[in-house]
């Protein structure tokens, strides 16, 4: 039944008019929408994909805000930046329309074309997720400064000042092999392979319109104690993430991590920004560093993650204690003294990366694929500022790769990604 | 080579007591009970080593203002040949006590800030000091004009580095920790090209925190026979091979750039330093 459906909106034989009039008219399938149909919906003779409730480990698509930000972090993530090809305000609002229905369909689990009948022509999905579940596919839509500085799209007018390339941070050695982008798609999933499938199936199906800029694939691993899931370690052993806001309160959240109304271009509201660092972790230097100087640089203990002298992960880190000398306790060039000596807060959803050897020193690629989300980059700023050159981290850091991007906020049934951006005022 | 020659002479300084004071460790294990394996050793006695390494340190830092000395005096009489061949010896005697100089978190990065350390890149120039800055002028520019204040004041905190070198307490700790440290120094940016971008000569620099680690590693180097004879014997070739190597790179003034550096070049001095940095890491078991 559904294939039949899928049909009408891949068919590449409807033109871009009947397109863009079929998701024109999107909108008002909004109410209909909401009465609550799996799978495809139908409204005024147009269809668009819902988020199907019975899908296993499923993430919604759908929402007040995108997936992937308040989401469960999960275990695995797929990070592409993209460039763009297209080179009209149409094209480009053609492109997130095409890709709405492809990102519910993987968010569901599903295959995003009908298994084909001629052998003579390439499956329309890539396949290699088949048979797997959703495995809590997130998939999160961001532009890049870039986007609204190329003056044939016309949204010179849309970019929110704080939308600009990060400044350069003391130490730094960024690539450009791993900077910047017009587009991010972060697909994170409790899976490796549907995670990569994702990106995969969504820049195949925007052939000739995207292109891939960077790309970095993530992993995570959560311990659990008690039925309850533990703080991730990075590579370094230490746990991240301890101190992130709680995602699930809307007061943490709001005062985070997402743009509220008047705060930036009303187009934002809603939605949050994206910064990614891509930092190689100096594990040969690392491993031959003393346990002391390695929670020294922390700022916590390496087993238990709590903060110098305390024991438990979840104790207050108190940057203030001393010790009866008058020397603080943890030290003042520790990451963690010197990020909490700022008052600004991030969501930080970060990954693992290892990927391969660095071709000029025989050493391990790896390191942090840092993702943090907050309302405005300031926030991110502030505290890489305060790290400074001070950050005992940094001499066993560099960080290589720079990137922001205004993540949209969610998007209605009815609706597809970015639309606010698009929508003539 | 020059060290060599410079080596002895260290070793025939005079002695420089300096008490040895163990707070910092006796601190951390009574506010990490909880993890005593971190701090789990005990007070031995290391203090002849501890002052042959303040000695080593203090030797270094009065030929750093020497050399820095006549490397302003070059730059301020507008001699670019000879400010440019003065650069690379003068920062040698910087890098193989940098576990010391950096100590001072201030006078540090005045001395030895690269441009990418800077905050921000159109203003963070200004705030520029140090050797790196006049780098840029004498290579990058080919100039020395416009950069004799910043001489001016590298020459200042030179002397002010030497003096404050006198107050630094020496652990065994800052000595251990130190050697480690000077190969990460070579692991993460001299291996890279990272440390001379507009001079290339990071040799010179590879070279001196190399002989900055093994000077400390000679200075331990009974007790930890007397510990771990195979541990010894170990760092022993470990640093043979890495100096093997960078005798490759020898011309007869000192080191080719780093331009002239092939991949595999820097992957097998990369790869030596880290075969080095592992078993130096052990070090510390003379302290169980």
């Amino acid at each position: 039944m559904t294939e039949t459906k899928e049909e009408k909106i891949f068919d590449k034989k409807i033109s871009r008019r009947q397109m863009l009039k079929m998701t024109g008219l999107g909108a008002a399938g909004v109410a209909i929408g909401a009465t609550g149909f799996g799978g495809v919906i139908k409204t005024f003779g147009m269809d668009f994909f819902d988020d199907d409730s019975t899908s296993t480990n499923k993430v919604d698509f759908y929402g007040e805000h995108q997936s992937g930000i308040a989401t469960d972090v999960q275990t695995n993530i797929y990070f592409a930046s993209l460039n763009v090809l297209v080179t009209s305000k149409q094209e480009l609002q053609e492109l997130f329309k095409m890709w709405t229905p492809l990102a519910v369909r993987l968010m569901n689990g599903e295959m995003i074309g009908d298994p084909t009948t001629n052998g003579m022509i390439p499956p329309k999905d890539t396949g290699e997720a088949r048979g797997l579940d959703a495995t809590n596919l997130s998939i999160t839509f961001g532009v890049g400064p870039s986007l609204f500085e190329k003056e044939e799209f016309g949204l010179a007018s849309k970019k929110p000042n704080e939308l600009k390339d990060l400044p350069h941070f003391p130490k730094d050695q960024l690539d450009t092999a791993y900077t910047g982008g017009d587009i991010c798609i972060q697909a994170c999933a409790d899976d490796p392979q549907v995670a990569f499938h994702a990106v995969r199936n969504l820049v195949r199906a925007a052939s000739g319109k995207v292109s891939l800029k960077w790309s970095q694939a993530g992993f995570n691993a959560f311990p659990v104690s008690k039925g309850k899931k533990q703080t991730p370690r990075n590579l370094f052993a230490f746990k991240d993430g301890t101190e992130n806001p709680t995602t699930s309160s809307k007061k943490d959240m709001n005062e985070v991590v997402w743009v509220q109304s008047g705060e930036s271009k009303g187009w934002m509201t809603g939605g949050s920004y994206l910064v990614a660092r891509r930092i190689q972790l100096h594990l040969e230097t690392w491993d031959r560093t003393s346990l002391k100087e390695q929670e020294n640089t922390f700022g916590r203990h390496r087993d238990s993650g709590a903060p110098i002298g305390k024991k438990d992960e979840f104790e207050a880190m108190d940057i203030d204690r001393k010790d009866d000398k008058g020397n603080y306790i943890v030290p003042e060039t520790s990451h963690v003294f010197l990020a909490k000596s700022v008052d600004a807060r991030i969501l930080r959803r970060s990954y693992s990366y290892s990927s391969g050897v660095m071709d000029a020193t025989g050493s391990y690629d790896a390191g942090l694929l840092f993702v943090s989300f907050q309302k405005n980059p300031d926030q991110f700023i502030k505290i890489q500022n305060s790290l400074g050159r001070l950050d005992k981290m940094n001499e066993y850091i560099t960080h290589r790769g720079s990137a922001l991007f205004a993540c949209f906020p969610g998007i209605q049934k009815g609706s597809y990604i970015g639309e606010a951006l698009f929508k003539t005022l | 080579m020059k060290s060599k020659s410079l080596l002895a002479i260290l070793l025939a300084g005079s002695v420089i007591v300096t008490g040895c004071n163990n707070s910092d460790e006796e601190s951390s294990v009574k506010n990490s009970s909880t993890e005593a394996t971190t701090n789990d050793t005990e007070v031995i006695d290391l203090q002849t080593e501890i002052d042959a390494y303040k000695e080593f340190a203090l030797d270094q830092m009065d030929q750093f203002t020497t050399e820095t000395e006549k490397f302003v005096a070059a730059v301020k009489a507008g001699d670019i040949d000879k400010a440019k061949n003065i650069y690379p010896n003068a920062r040698m005697f910087f890098e193989r006590s940098e576990p010391i100089a950096e100590s001072f978190g201030d006078l540090d990065p005045r001395i030895d800030a690269r441009l990418a350390d800077l905050e921000e890149e159109g203003q963070g120039k200004e705030d520029w000091s140090g050797y790196h800055k006049i780098e840029y002028g004498l290579w990058e520019e080919n100039t020395t004009k416009g950069y004799e204040k910043t001489a001016d004041q590298l020459l200042k905190d030179a002397k002010e580095l030497r003096a404050r070198v006198e107050t630094v307490e020496v652990t065994p700790d800052l000595m251990m920790t130190g050697a480690i440290d000077l190969l990460n120094e070579v692991s993460t940016s001299k291996i890279s090209g990272e440390e001379e971008i507009f001079s290339h000569t990071d040799l010179y620099d590879f070279k001196a925190n190399v002989e900055g680690a093994e000077k400390i590693f000679t200075i331990l180097e009974s007790k930890i026979e007397a510990k771990d004879p195979e541990l010894a014997k170990n760092l022993t070739e470990k640093f043979k091979a890495v100096n093997d190597l960078l005798a490759k790179h020898e011309t007869k003034d000192g080191y080719i750039s780093y331009t002239e550096l092939t991949k595999d070049d820097t992957k097998a001095l990369a790869e030596a330093v880290n075969n080095l940095g592992e078993p130096l890491s052990q070090m510390a078991i003379i302290m169980e």
